[in-house]
C-alpha cells in the first residue's frame, strides 16, 4: 500500500535534509521525499505542525534477555518497548543463557524476532566462547547466521591478546567488535563510582580510571590491527579523553553514550531515594564533570552514538541491599524523551545531530541498513512530538521490566509514531496521528 | 516536622523529640537532636547503678534485634538496654533463621514485621541494608551498623564518653586514626563531630583514605605525628586483617610501626588526652597494649556507656512510633 | 490572673509545714526528703534548710524524675517524648521515712509514679506525701499527708506554681485554660 506522511519536519542529515518535506512509502520502501509530492492514489497520513519525521532509530545497546532470562524480558516484549520508544531496530547482546556464542542460539533469536513482528532485532554475538575469555567464538559462523558484531559485553575481553585476535578476526569481515570497557582487577567488588557520594553512603567505588584503561587498550589494540573498535556504554570524562586522541590519530574508534550518563550524576545515589537499587548499573553513574563531558562530547562529535544499555531486570531482583541488586536500568523507552529534553530542547544539539546520534551512526558502525531516508531504502522512520508534554510512568513501561529511575520525571518531546517497513507500528495515543 | 519539637510550658512538662521515626545515621540529625540524645542518656545512665536496674518505660514494646553480623558487644548491650526499659526483646541471628534458606532482607523484615513489633535493631554487611528496611517496614528502625556506611550508636557513645571527660565537643581536636575507608565507625564519627564543632583529624595510609574525605570537613594526613599533636582526644579504628589481601598495606608489623598508636607516639597529644576504641581491640597492631591499659584510656567506659546511649535512643524513637512515616 | 499565694505566703506555708514534720515524725534521724522534678526538688531543699535551723540537723535531700514511670507515656498519639531528667538520690532509701515533695496535687498520678520509682530503689520504713498546693479532682485513691494549701478548682482551670530557683518569680497563679501536658 502507499502512504503519503505529509507536512512533516524532515530531518534526513544524511541527505542533508532539514525542511518541511512530504515522504512516500510504497509498500516497505521509501520511494521519495520532497516538497509538495504529488498524491497519486496514495493515504494520505497529515503530519501535524512541528512533528519531525526522521530515519528510524537504531538501538544499538540493548539486552533482550532471551533466551534464558525470560522472567525480565523477552525478544517480544523488548521489541514492542522498542518500538514504543521510536526504535525500529536494536542490535541485542549475547550475554544470554545460554550465550550466543554460536548459530543456533542466532538463529532462535532472530526467530523469535520475526514472529514478534516488531522492531529489527540485529543480534551481537560474542567474542569467546560462553564469553569466558578463553577460546574465540565461531565468529564466522555467527556472522552468517545474522550477527553484525562481536562483544563479551557484561565484562572486558579477559585478555590484550584475545581482544587484538578477535579484532584481527572480525577485521575479516568489516565487524566492530563493541567492548565494555574496564580494567577488572581496579573494578573489584565495586558497586558505585568512587567519589565523595560512593564514600559517604559507604559503597565501594570503581574509578573513572578504571574504565579509561580499558579504552585505552581497544585503542591501541585497534590501531595495531587496523580494525574498528567500539567504546559500549562511556561514561568517563578519561575515557573521552582517549577517544578523542585515538580519533585525532586516525585510529578506528567510535563510541556510545547512554541517556543516564548524560542525565544523572552519582549524586541520585543518595537522593531523591538513597541507595535506590535503581540507580545502581555498570559503568555506574558519575560525578558532573563526567556527566558534563559526556554532554560535550555529544555536542562536537567525539560521541558517535546513543545507546541505552537498555537492561532490564525483574522486581524482586532489585529489591534487595544495593550490594546485592544487579546492575542495569531499562532504557527503551525513555531514551527520546531525555535526549529531547536535556539535549535538544536543553540546547546542546540541534536534531540533525540527534539523528546521526541515534541511526546514522549506529547504522553504519553496526553495518546494517537505515541511517537515512533515501529513496529505494526501507521505510524505517521514526515520528517525534518535540513539544509533546511527557510524564514517565515506570507501571506503564511495555518492558516487562520497570527497573527505571525516571518514573514520574516530566520531560518535554517524545515519540508519536514509529514506522517500521512503512508499517506504524507504535502511534502515541497522546500525540495521534491517523494513518490510514 | 520541620526541626525538633520544643514546647516549654511548664519546665516538668518540657518536651523535645526527634524528626525522624528511624535512626539511620547521624549525617540525618541536627546537632540539636545529637544533644537531646546525649542529654537523655545522662538520665539513662543513672539507672545502671540502681539496685533495681528497670524502668517501665517501655514495657509491653517488643524490639527485635535483627543481627546479620556476629556480635556480642553491640547485640548484648543493645539487650541490656531494652531490657532495663522493660521492653521484650527478641534476638534473631541469620545463622540460625530463615536467612540461610535465602530469604531476602525484606521479606525477612515482612515476616517480622507480622507479628508487630514496635522497633527493629538492624545490623547488616551491606551499606544501605536499614534505608532499604526503612522503606519495607513501618516499625522503627535502628541502625546498629550497615556495611560500611554507618555504626550512629557507637558515635553517640563516643561523643558521650568524651563529653563526660571533656564537659563539650566544639573546640578539642579529635585524632581518628585506623582503616577510615572501610570503617562505619569513623563515618558516623565524622558527621557527628564535625556537626558538634570538634575538629577532626583523621590519620591512616593513603590506600585506606576514601575519596573526597576533605569534603567530609576534615583534615586527612598520613603523618600520624601531625594527627596526634596536641590533641584532646585520639580515636583508634580497628584494622581488619583481611584487609592485607587487598594490598591495602603490607603487613601488620608495618602497619604498627608507622600507624600504632604508642607511649611514644601518644606523648605529643595534650597531657590529658583520653584513648578511645570501639573495640574488638588487636593489641599490637593498632593500639600497644600499654597504652590501652593506660590511665587515659577510656575504653571501658565507652562500653558502659553504650548501654545508656541506646536506653536513650530506644526511649526517644518508641514514642514516635505513631509519628508520620518519614523516609 | 489571679495570685492564690505570693511569696510571704508561700515561706510562711513552708516554715509551717517543716515544724509539722518534726512534730509528726517526732524528731528527723530518720527521714529524708525527695523532690519530684522539677520544682519539687526546689521545695525540698528548701524544707530542708527549714528542719536545719530548726533541729541542728541535716535531712538528706535527693531529686527524683518520674518521667520513666507515667502512665502516659508511649500513649500520646501525636507528640514527642518528655524529655527526661537525671534521677539523684546519693544515699539509701532503706530503713528511712522518705517525704516526697511535690508542687501541686491533682490527679495523683505523679505520685503514684513516683511511688513505683522509690519502691524501685529500696525498701523505706514508710512515704509521707507533702505538696505545696492540693487542687482536688483525684482520679486515684492518693492523699496528702502534709498540705501547703488547698485549693478547689473546677477541670478548666490551671495552677502554676513559679519558684524563684527555677521562674525568678515566688507566686502560685490559678488561670482559666487546661494546662499543657497531661496531669500531676
Amino acid at each position: 500500500m502507499k502512504r503519503l506522511l505529509k507536512g512533516g519536519r524532515v530531518v534526513d542529515p544524511a541527505n542533508g535534509i532539514d525542511a518541511v518535506h512530504d515522504v512516500l512509502i510504497d509498500d516497505d520502501r521509501i520511494v521519495a521525499v520532497g516538497r509538495d509530492l504529488p498524491v497519486d492514489g496514495a493515504a494520505v497520513v497529515d503530519i501535524p505542525p512541528g512533528f519531525i519525521v526522521c530515519p528510524g532509530f537504531i538501538d544499538m545497546h540493548v539486552h533482550l534477555r532471551e533466551p534464558g532470562q525470560e522472567h525480565k524480558e523477552t525478544v517480544a516484549s523488548g521489541a514492542a518497548a522498542a518500538v514504543a520508544g521510536g526504535f525500529t531496530a536494536v542490535a541485542c547482546m549475547p550475554n544470554t543463557t545460554p550465550v550466543n556464542d554460536d548459530a543456533n542460539v542466532t538463529a532462535y533469536i532472530l526467530a523469535k524476532a520475526a514472529e514478534a513482528g516488531l522492531a529489527r532485532v540485529y543480534p551481537i554475538g560474542a567474542v569467546s566462547r560462553g564469553s569466558a575469555g578463553e577460546l574465540l567464538a565461531d565468529i564466522a559462523e555467527l556472522k552468517e547466521a545474522g550477527c553484525v558484531a562481536i562483544t563479551d559485553d557484561g565484562h572486558p575481553v579477559a585478555t590484550a591478546l584475545l581482544l587484538r585476535r578477535a579484532m584481527e578476526y572480525a577485521g575479516m569481515f568489516g565487524m566492530a567488535v563493541i567492548e565494555h570497557c574496564e580494567d577488572s582487577s581496579l573494578k573489584g567488588d565495586g558497586v558505585a563510582h568512587e567519589g565523595y557520594q560512593a564514600a559517604m553512603l559507604g559503597l565501594r567505588g570503581m574509578p573513572g580510571a578504571c574504565e579509561a584503561l580499558g579504552v585505552e587498550r581497544g585503542v591501541l589494540l585497534s590501531e595495531l590491527t587496523g580494525s574498528a573498535f567500539h567504546v559500549a556504554h562511556m561514561s568517563a570524562r578519561a575515557s573521552l579523553r582517549a577517544v578523542r586522541k585515538g580519533k585525532e590519530a586516525g585510529v578506528r574508534v567510535t563510541c556510545e553514550v547512554t541517556p543516564h550518563h548524560f542525565t544523572l550524576t552519582d549524586e541520585s545515589l543518595a537522593v531523591p531515594i538513597p541507595y535506590d537499587t535503581n540507580v545502581k548499573m555498570n559503568p555506574p553513574l558519575r560525578e558532573a564533570a563526567d556527566r558534563d563531558a559526556m554532554l560535550s562530547g555529544i555536542a562536537d562529535g567525539s560521541v558517535d552514538a546513543i545507546a541505552t544499555d537498555h537492561a532490564p531486570h525483574h522486581y524482586d531482583e532489585k529489591k534487595v541491599e544495593f550490594d546485592r541488586a544487579p546492575f542495569g536500568i531499562v532504557g527503551l523507552e525513555t531514551a527520546v524523551s531525555l535526549a529531547l529534553d536535556r539535549l535538544v530542547h536543553a540546547g546542546v544539539i540541534r536534531l540533525p545531530r540527534l539523528v546521526e546520534l541515534l541511526s546514522v551512526n549506529p547504522a553504519r558502525i553496526l553495518g546494517v541498513a537505515g541511517g537515512s531516508l533515501s529513496p529505494g531504502t526501507l521505510a524505517d522512520v521514526t515520528i517525534l512530538a518535540p513539544d509533546l508534554h511527557v510524564r514517565i510512568e515506570a507501571n506503564r513501561l511495555r518492558s516487562r521490566s520497570k527497573n527505571t529511575p525516571f518514573d514520574g520525571w516530566q520531560l518535554r518531546g517524545g515519540v508519536a509514531a514509529t514506522l517500521v517497513g512503512g508499517r506504524p507500528l507504535f502511534i502515541n495515543a497522546e500525540a495521534p496521528i491517523a494513518f490510514g | 516536622m520541620s526541626g525538633p519539637v520544643i514546647a516549654r510550658v511548664d519546665e516538668t512538662l518540657a518536651v523535645t523529640s526527634l524528626r525522624s521515626k528511624n535512626l539511620l545515621g547521624i549525617a540525618d540529625l541536627a546537632p540539636e537532636e545529637i544533644s537531646l540524645i546525649l542529654d537523655t542518656a545522662e538520665a539513662m545512665k543513672e539507672i545502671g547503678s540502681r539496685p533495681i536496674k528497670k524502668v517501665p518505660a517501655l514495657r509491653g514494646k517488643t524490639v527485635v534485634n535483627l543481627f546479620y553480623e556476629p556480635s556480642t558487644r553491640t547485640r548484648t548491650s543493645f539487650e541490656i538496654a531494652e531490657k532495663r526499659l522493660s521492653a521484650d526483646t527478641l534476638n534473631i541471628a541469620s545463622v540460625s533463621s530463615s536467612v540461610v534458606k535465602g530469604e531476602t532482607l525484606a521479606d525477612t523484615a515482612l515476616n517480622i514485621e507480622a507479628m508487630q513489633p514496635d522497633m527493629i535493631v538492624l545490623r547488616h554487611p551491606s551499606s544501605g541494608a536499614c534505608h532499604l528496611l526503612s522503606r519495607v517496614c513501618r516499625s522503627a528502625i535502628i541502625n546498629a551498623g550497615d556495611g560500611m556506611h554507618e555504626h550512629p550508636t557507637q558515635a553517640l557513645l563516643d561523643a558521650f564518653t568524651i563529653r563526660e571527660r571533656k564537659k563539650q565537643l566544639a573546640g578539642l581536636k579529635v585524632a581518628i586514626v585506623g582503616d577510615l575507608l572501610h570503617s562505619r565507625v569513623l563515618r558516623s564519627n565524622i558527621h557527628l563531630l564535625t556537626k558538634m564543632g570538634a575538629d577532626v583529624w583523621v590519620c591512616g595510609p593513603p590506600t585506606l583514605i576514601p575519596t573526597d574525605i576533605a569534603r567530609f570537613g576534615v583534615h586527612a594526613t598520613s603523618a600520624i605525628d601531625e594527627a596526634v599533636a596536641d590533641a584532646d582526644v585520639v580515636m583508634l579504628l580497628r584494622i581488619q586483617l583481611e584487609r592485607m589481601e587487598g594490598a591495602f598495606f603490607p603487613s601488620l608489623r608495618e602497619y604498627f610501626n608507622v600507624f600504632g598508636m604508642t607511649e611514644a607516639r601518644l606523648r605529643r597529644a595534650k597531657p590529658d588526652a583520653i584513648i578511645m576504641h570501639p573495640g574488638p581491640m588487636n593489641r599490637g597492631v593498632e593500639i600497644a597494649s600499654e597504652v590501652a591499659d593506660g590511665p587515659y584510656s577510656v575504653i571501658l567506659d565507652q562500653v558502659a556507656n553504650g548501654v545508656a546511649v541506646r536506653m536513650a535512643v530506644l526511649y526517644l524513637l518508641a514514642g514516635g512510633a505513631e509519628h508520620e512515616t518519614a523516609t | 490572673m489571679p495570685v492564690v499565694m505570693d511569696a510571704d505566703r508561700i515561706a510562711r506555708t513552708l516554715t509551717r509545714i517543716a515544724h509539722e514534720i518534726v512534730e509528726r515524725n517526732r524528731g528527723v534521724e530518720d527521714l529524708a526528703l525527695v523532690g519530684v522534678r522539677t520544682r519539687g526538688v526546689h521545695l525540698a531543699r528548701r524544707l530542708a534548710r527549714s528542719l536545719r535551723e530548726i533541729t541542728g540537723h541535716d535531712v538528706p535531700t535527693g531529686a527524683l524524675d518520674i518521667t520513666l514511670y507515667r502512665d502516659d507515656l508511649m500513649r500520646h498519639t501525636v507528640g514527642p517524648q518528655p524529655l527526661v531528667r537525671r534521677t539523684e538520690i546519693p544515699f539509701s532509701i532503706d530503713n528511712r521515712k522518705i517525704l516526697l515533695v511535690d508542687d501541686v496535687l491533682y490527679t495523683g498520678r505523679t505520685t503514684r509514679a513516683a511511688l513505683d520509682a522509690l519502691i524501685d530503689f529500696g525498701r523505706p520504713l514508710g512515704i509521707q506525701l507533702i505538696v505545696l498546693v492540693d487542687r482536688g479532682h483525684r482520679e486515684l485513691p492518693i492523699k496528702a499527708d502534709y498540705v501547703g494549701k488547698n485549693l478547689p478548682t473546677s477541670a478548666e482551670e490551671s495552677v502554676q506554681v513559679r519558684l524563684q530557683e527555677s521562674d525568678d518569680r515566688e507566686e502560685v497563679i490559678l488561670s482559666a485554660g487546661a494546662e499543657e501536658g497531661g496531669a500531676a
